[in-house]
Order: C-alpha cells, then sequence, then structure tokens
C-alpha cells in the first residue's frame, strides 16, 4: 500500500487498529457489564453477593494485577532505550504475576463451586463467573502472547523497531485488562457487596 | 462416561435427516460439491484456486470470493422461500401442506439467517473489498492478512448453516432466536447450536472486517484526498464500520451468553434460577436494529456513486449527505426498543422510541431527494444500474413510509408480529439492500473481470424483481392488516387464501428474476469478447475509473494526488494528467493461515455444537498457535520495483 512506505506509518496504522479492537472489546465488556448489573438481583435460591465475596481477598488480587501493570510498562520504557536484559526482566516479572492473578482468580472461583454456588445456581452467579471468566480468559491469552514475546527477545541479539512496536501493542492490551478490572471490582465487588 | 462417547459426544444416526424434502437437499448439496471438485480436477483448476483465490490476499479477489458465495446463498435462501409461499398458498381450510410445522419452522430461520448473514453481509462486504481501496486510491486494505481471516471466518459460518441440513437440523426458534423458546429447556437438540455458532463465526469475521475498513478509510487514503474530498461510498462505508464496531461485539456477548444457558446450564436468560429472557430481547436488538443500517448504508454509497456516474452530473447535496449518514449512524442506536413496543415497557418509553424512529425518516429523506435532485437536468443514461436504482426509490419510499406507520405505538400494537412487518422489513431488505448490490455489482464487474455484463438481461432481472416483488410482499400488507401473523404454516380463514396464492405467484416472478441475473452472468461469460471494455466503460467520476479494466492487483500504479472531489472527472474536463510520480510499491505475500484459522474456527464450532470437547480443544490451541505462527513471521511482504511496474504500463521509467 502506498502510504506504508515507511515503518513509522506502518507503526501507526497497526496502532489505531489495535485501538479500535480495543474499543470493540470494551463493547463486548459493556455487554458483560450491563448485563451482571441487570441479574446481580436474581439470585433465585442461592446466595447474594454480599454473602460470597471477600473484599479483601479481591484487593489483594487487583493489587497483584496493577503491580503486573506497572512492570509491563517499565518493560516497554527499557526496550525502548534499548536495554534488553531488563526489558526481560520486566517482561517476567510481568508474567509470574499475570499467572498469580489468574490464580488467585481460580482459586475463588474453584472455592465458590465446590460451596455448592456454582454458575448454575442463579443468575447472578451466571453473570459473574462469564464477566470475571472473560476477563480472565483475556488475562490468559495475554499471558500467552506475552510470553510468545519473552521468547522472541530473547533469541534477538539486538533489539529492533519491530520488538518495541510488538511489546507496545501488549502493553496496550495489558493496560487495558487492568481498567476493564478496575470497574469489575467497581462495579461487581463494591457494588455487589455494599450497595 | 466411556471413551466411544467422548469421542462423538451427543452424535447419533437419529439426527440424519427423515422427511423427504430435507433428505433431497442434504444429498443433493454434497453432490453439487463433488461435481464442482470434480470439474476443477478435469480441468486441473486446483492450483489455480489455491493460488489466485483460496490463499490470496487481494482485496479484490477476496471480494469476488464473498459475492460468489453470497449468490450461491441466495439461491440457498430462495429455495426455502418457495418451500415457505408454498406452504401458505396450500395450507388452508385443514389442506395439508407440503411441509410440516417443524421443517417449516426451521425453513424460516434458516431462510432469515442465510438472508441476512449470507446474502446481505456478503453482498456488502463483497462490494467493499471490490470497490473501496480503488475508489479512495489506495493499492489495498490496511490489514490484508486480516482480511482474509475474515472472509474465511465468513466461509466457515457457511458451511456449518448448511451442513445443519446434512445432520442434525437447523434452529427453529427464528432468525433472532429468542428464549426462552431456544433455551435447553425448549430446544435441546442441536438445531440451535448450529444457529448460534453459525452466527458466531461469522459474526467474528464481519468484525474484524469492521476494523480493517475503519483504519483503511482513516490512513490509506490517496495523498490530498480529505475526509470531504471521499466519495459517498467511502462516507457510507466508514459510518458503517463505525456501526460494526459498536454493534457486533454487543452480539457476540449476547450469543455467548445464550450459548453459556445451553451448555453449562447458566441462568441468563431463562424463566427460572433469576435469569430475563426480556435481556435478551434487548441485547440482541441493540445489535440488530445498527445491523439493518449497516447493510443499508454502504447501498446508499453505492446509488450516490450510481447516479452521479449516469446522470452526468456531481451528486447533489455533498455535505447533506454526510450529515445524514452521520445522522443515522447516531440514530440508529437508540431506537432498539421500537422492535418490541408490546412488551410492556410502558408508555412514556414507547413514545421517546417511536419519536426517535420516526426521526430517522428525516436523514433518510434528504438523502432520497437529494438522489432525485442529482438527476434533475442530468444527461441521464438509463444504463441496467439505473434500473435498480429505479426500483430501489420507488420500493424503498413504500417500505420506509410503512416504517414510519409502525414507529407509532399506537398502530404497532395492532400490526406487532404480523405479516405487515414481514412486509415491511422485506419492502427496505430487499428495495434499499438487495438492489443496490445488485447495482453494484453490474457497476463494477467490468473494473474487476474487464467486460461488463448483457445489458438486456441485466434490464430484465431488475424489472421482473421489481414486479415480483409487488406481487410477492402488497398482499402481505393486505394480509398483516386482516390479522394474519406471521410464521404461521396453516390457517382457517378462507378469505386469505387467494392472497397468499397472489404472493406465491409474486415468489416465482422474482426466480425468475434470479434465472435471469444467473442467465446473464453466463451470457456474459461465454460472450466475454463482444463486451470487453477499458478503463472507464461508463464516463466514471472517481478515481477507480482511472485505472485499466480488469483494475491490475496492485490497483495503482502510480499512486493518484487528488486534489478535487471527483478527482477522475476533473482531470477529464481539463485534459490533465495525474501529479503522482512512479515508485517501488510493497504488496502483501499469499498466505493459507487465514483459511486454515477458519477451519480450526469451524471445528470449534461444530465441537460446541456435538459436545465433543476433545475436538473443542485442539481447535482452540490450533487457532492460537496458527495465530503466533503469523505474527512471528516478520517476511509478509514483497516490492515490485519502478522498472516492473513502468513497463507492465509501457513507458519509460
Amino acid at each position: 500500500m502506498s502510504t506504508h512506505t515507511t515503518v513509522s506509518e506502518k507503526n501507526a496504522t497497526a496502532e489505531l487498529g489495535f485501538w479500535m479492537y480495543l474499543m470493540t472489546d470494551l463493547m463486548l465488556f459493556a455487554s458483560l457489564f450491563a448485563t451482571f448489573y441487570i441479574l446481580r438481583v436474581g439470585v433465585a435460591d442461592g446466595p447474594t453477593a454480599a454473602e460470597v465475596f471477600d473484599i479483601n481477598y479481591v484487593m489483594a488480587q487487583t493489587l497483584v494485577l496493577l503491580a503486573s501493570s506497572v512492570t509491563s510498562g517499565m518493560a516497554l520504557v527499557s526496550m525502548k532505550f534499548s536495554m534488553k536484559k531488563q526489558a526481560l526482566v520486566f517482561l517476567g516479572a510481568t508474567i509470574l504475576l499475570g499467572v498469580g492473578f489468574l490464580a488467585l482468580e481460580l482459586n475463588e472461583f474453584i472455592a465458590l463451586a465446590t460451596e455448592g454456588n456454582s454458575w448454575t445456581t442463579s443468575a447472578f452467579l451466571s453473570s459473574y463467573f462469564t464477566l470475571v471468566g472473560t476477563h480472565g480468559l483475556h488475562i490468559f491469552i495475554g499471558l500467552i502472547w506475552a510470553s510468545v514475546l519473552f521468547v522472541a527477545l530473547a533469541k534477538q541479539p539486538v533489539v529492533s523497531d519491530n520488538h518495541v512496536r510488538k511489546l507496545s501493542l501488549f502493553t496496550m492490551f495489558w493496560h487495558f485488562l487492568d481498567l476493564v478490572w478496575i470497574f469489575i471490582f467497581a462495579v461487581v465487588y463494591v457494588i455487589g457487596v455494599y450497595a | 462416561m466411556n471413551v466411544f462417547d467422548f469421542l462423538i459426544g451427543r452424535m447419533s444416526p437419529e439426527y440424519f435427516p427423515s422427511d423427504p424434502a430435507t433428505i433431497g437437499a442434504a444429498i443433493g448439496m454434497p453432490l453439487g460439491v463433488l461435481g464442482i471438485a470434480a470439474l476443477l480436477t478435469y480441468f486441473k483448476k486446483w492450483k489455480w484456486l489455491w493460488r489466485e483465490y483460496i490463499t490470496s490476499l487481494d482485496a479484490k479477489k477476496i471480494g469476488v470470493m464473498y459475492i460468489v458465495v453470497a449468490l450461491v446463498m441466495l439461491i440457498r435462501g430462495f429455495a426455502d422461500t418457495l418451500m415457505i409461499r408454498a406452504q401458505t398458498a396450500i395450507a388452508a381450510n385443514g389442506q395439508q401442506g407440503p411441509i410440516d410445522a417443524d421443517t417449516f419452522q426451521q425453513v424460516f430461520t434458516a431462510h432469515g439467517t442465510i438472508m441476512i448473514f449470507f446474502v446481505a453481509m456478503g453482498l456488502m462486504f463483497g462490494l467493499i473489498n471490490v470497490a473501496l481501496p480503488l475508489l479512495i486510491g489506495a493499492r489495498d486494505v490496511a490489514f490484508p492478512f486480516l482480511n482474509s481471516v475474515s472472509f474465511w471466518l465468513f466461509a466457515a459460518g457457511m458451511i456449518l448453516v448448511n451442513f445443519a441440513l446434512i445432520f442434525g437440523g437447523f434452529s427453529a426458534g427464528g432468525w433472532l432466536g429468542y428464549p426462552p423458546l431456544t433455551g435447553l429447556e425448549y430446544s435441546p437438540g442441536p438445531g440451535v447450536d448450529y444457529w448460534l455458532w453459525t452466527l458466531q463465526i461469522a459474526g467474528v469475521g464481519s468484525l474484524l472486517s469492521g476494523i480493517n475498513f475503519f483504519v483503511t478509510i482513516i490512513k490509506c487514503r490517496a495523498p490530498g484526498m480529505t475526509l470531504m474530498k471521499m466519495p459517498i461510498f467511502a462516507w457510507s462505508v466508514l459510518v458503517t464500520t463505525v456501526l460494526i464496531m459498536l454493534a457486533f461485539p454487543v452480539l457476540t456477548a449476547t450469543l455467548a451468553m445464550l450459548s453459556l444457558d445451553r451448555v453449562f446450564d447458566m441462568h441468563f436468560f431463562t424463566s427460572t434460577g433469576g435469569g430475563n429472557p426480556m435481556l435478551y430481547v434487548n441485547l440482541i436488538w441493540a445489535w440488530g436494529h445498527p445491523e439493518v443500517y449497516i447493510l443499508v448504508l454502504p447501498a446508499f454509497g453505492i446509488y450516490s456513486e450510481i447516479v452521479a456516474t449516469f446522470a452526468r452530473k456531481a451528486i447533489f447535496g455533498y455535505k447533506t449527505m454526510v450529515a445524514a449518514l452521520i445522522g443515522i449512524m447516531f440514530l440508529s442506536f437508540i431506537v432498539w426498543q421500537h422492535h418490541f413496543f408490546t412488551m410492556g415497557a410502558g408508555a412514556n418509553v414507547n413514545a421517546f422510541f417511536g419519536i426517535m424512529t420516526a426521526i430517522i425518516a428525516i436523514p433518510t429523506g434528504v438523502k432520497i431527494f437529494n438522489w432525485l435532485f442529482t438527476m434533475y437536468r442530468g444527461r441521464i443514461l438509463f444504463a441496467s444500474p439505473m434500473w435498480w436504482f429505479m426500483a430501489f426509490v420507488v420500493t424503498f419510499t413504500i417500505g420506509g413510509a410503512t416504517g414510519v406507520m409502525m414507529s407509532v405505538p399506537a398502530l404497532d400494537f395492532q400490526v406487532h408480529n404480523t405479516m405487515f412487518l414481514v412486509a415491511h422489513f422485506h419492502n427496505v431488505i430487499i428495495g434499499g439492500v438487495i438492489f443496490g448490490y445488485f447495482a453494484g455489482i453490474t457497476y463494477w464487474f467490468p473494473k474487476i473481470f474487464g467486460f461488463t455484463l448483457h445489458e438486456g438481461l441485466g434490464k430484465a432481472s431488475a424489472a421482473l424483481w421489481q414486479i415480483g416483488f409487488i406481487l410477492a410482499f402488497l398482499p402481505l400488507y393486505a394480509l398483516g392488516l386482516m390479522g394474519a401473523v406471521r410464521r404461521i404454516d396453516s390457517y382457517t380463514d378462507p378469505s386469505w387464501q387467494p392472497l397468499f396464492i397472489v404472493s406465491a405467484i409474486g415468489v416465482m416472478v422474482i426466480g425468475a428474476g434470479i434465472f435471469a441475473m444467473v442467465l446473464q452472468i453466463a451470457v456474459s461469460i461465454k460472450n466475454r469478447k463482444k463486451y470487453v471494455v477499458g478503463g472507464d466503460p461508463w464516463n466514471g467520476r472517481t478515481l477507480e475509473w482511472s485505472v485499466p479494466s480488469p483494475a491490475p492487483h496492485y490497483n495503482f500504479a502510480i499512486t493518484p494526488i487528488v486534489e478535487h472531489q471527483d478527482q477522475w472527472w476533473y482531470e477529464k474536463e481539463h485534459r490533465q494528467k495525474n501529479k503522482g510520480v512512479l515508485t517501488d510499491i510493497e504488496m502483501p505475500k499469499n498466505s493459507p493461515l487465514g483459511f486454515y484459522i477458519a477451519i480450526a474456527a469451524g471445528l470449534f464450532g461444530f465441537g460446541v455444537i456435538w459436545h465433543l470437547w476433545w475436538l473443542v480443544g485442539l481447535a482452540f490451541v490450533a487457532i492460537i498457535v496458527l495465530v503466533i505462527t503469523r505474527t512471528m513471521n516478520d517476511d509478509t511482504t514483497y516490492v515490485i520495483t519502478k522498472e516492473v511496474l513502468a513497463d507492465e504500463m509501457g513507458v519509460a521509467a
């Protein structure tokens, strides 16, 4: 394509495309949020939000995810200064924190299900598992993405513009998931427990 | 659970079709596919097909594939129409119709699903792919590989919907599948799952296309082409892609939730367990109403190009055209509740949505008048695309008027879910969408293939469609007012039968129109030497007519510099040459990965439909591996040097 003559223009196109993808993903989450908000009162014979959520546990989970967002940003900054080793360390830390977050979430899901409060119990729990689980699935895919980038970067002797671009897209994705989580924290847990 | 059950999920021989009509189709369809495969083998065309189409990332080739699939699906959807209207023409006063009630329900569900998702959407994306990059002076779309993924996901959905006929049966829940009817309790079989995964896979393809074309328009326009110098068609696509990006994720989420209800026994839309079926209706129409504008706006864009070209005048009221498009874009998101005025949202809510709905008639009316004023005092050439346009103006205006009638909640309470509604939406979708895309195919055909379509047969097809349309649908308005509800397979009021018979005759006239079109394509291909044309067969106005026909795979050897709206017309009028200069260009290499990703996605859907969890897992891993393979490949383009380009153009570099 004619306008694709320079690397920076190519990057700008890819970046706009990725922003647009994030906006569509936001609409997907918006649908799930709206559904949760409407169905949170549909508890049927099951428990209410206040009965099943432990806000301190979720707070810890949130801090782990926020920390991973910071390290992913640090990885990108390191890349821009061509500090490969440092970038790898921060990217590795991001992956570990992400895995930790996912483990905490799975632990909460399993605990709920074993107490007899699974997604089949009520509309409230269906929408809860789906909204939070969709976020978790995004985190899972993000972790695969980060791992692939980690391996590719580790193999390369020098940092190229191409790598910076690929990592910057991942970082955008990761920050985006962070933002969605803040809304989950507010709408699902805080409003769910206290309102 | 033993290993065998694990491997076959819930598949069992009882899911093979049992009624004669379906058995015929279930045998005929694979035979047709085998016949095509045999022909390809006989003419040794497999390699050619693989290289030139299946792995191609050229938007024009992808567009042609979309259109071919859509036209084949038009015939499939039309076969459903024939069954529906044969049934309603015969099954009166206790008389037995040709098909049973359950098959009838599957038939109208398949008809709606196929016509919207695989005919209208297919024609739309096909024409956007074919024409949009050329119109804005671009060599390709922003993400050529993603474009290939989109098309093949669309094709995978198409294969699933047709496979349901052979094994499992289709949903009997209508084209929007309202729960609780489509929930686990009332539809436990695989039919609804086929419907869900057909739409889900094709829908993700549409979403990716929406992103792709939005970025293409924003980033890839020829130098000098500001937004307000773009052809109206490009504007209409820009607005449509915004609607796609906002609406399609809602569809994805909604279908996913219904699927979760069915597969994991969740309670989103069940009547028990705190679920809320009304929520589904709201969500699906939050996508569904914008969807009808997604379909029709590019058709409006095509009419704008065609009218300006054949009236030999610049489009009247360019700025109001753009304003109208943007107005429709906003309004289309605040009218969805008019699809269920009767569900009890209350008078105030109904009044708001009723008024918003009626207001949409204003920007749409602006467009209609702009087209008419473009024709006024023009030197109009009534070529076959103009015939489609004339049929559109009449038909669409009637459909728009009945739409405004139904925007009044008090009237809607009378005609809700009756044949009146069926007549209305066919009025706007056939008259607005389908006629527009047929006009577009006729108009841009020479640009892709280098020869025009037979004019006489094109006009005959337009005339037959128009007459057939009037016969088939105007009686339905009367029937709706007489109380005939939609989706009935039999009735006892003898006064309805004559009108249903007229409608069935109209369907046959439309069938003759489809036949004329097939004949037109066949005759034109056979005598193509007679119809060969140069780069500018219609004396066009926009950039696509400045390059040779068929358009080279890189579209423009020299990127055009744009200084005026209707740049090509300006250059012809002022005998100017474009100021662009020859440079090396970068083009995408072919890739089979889009094809493979879609196969994996199709298998994923098939796995969920039949509860083959091993297949779902494998397909999911396959998709991830294929995507990683693509992103890790940095060698995806090649360069055509300016010497080669100059050689092809026959000039010195």
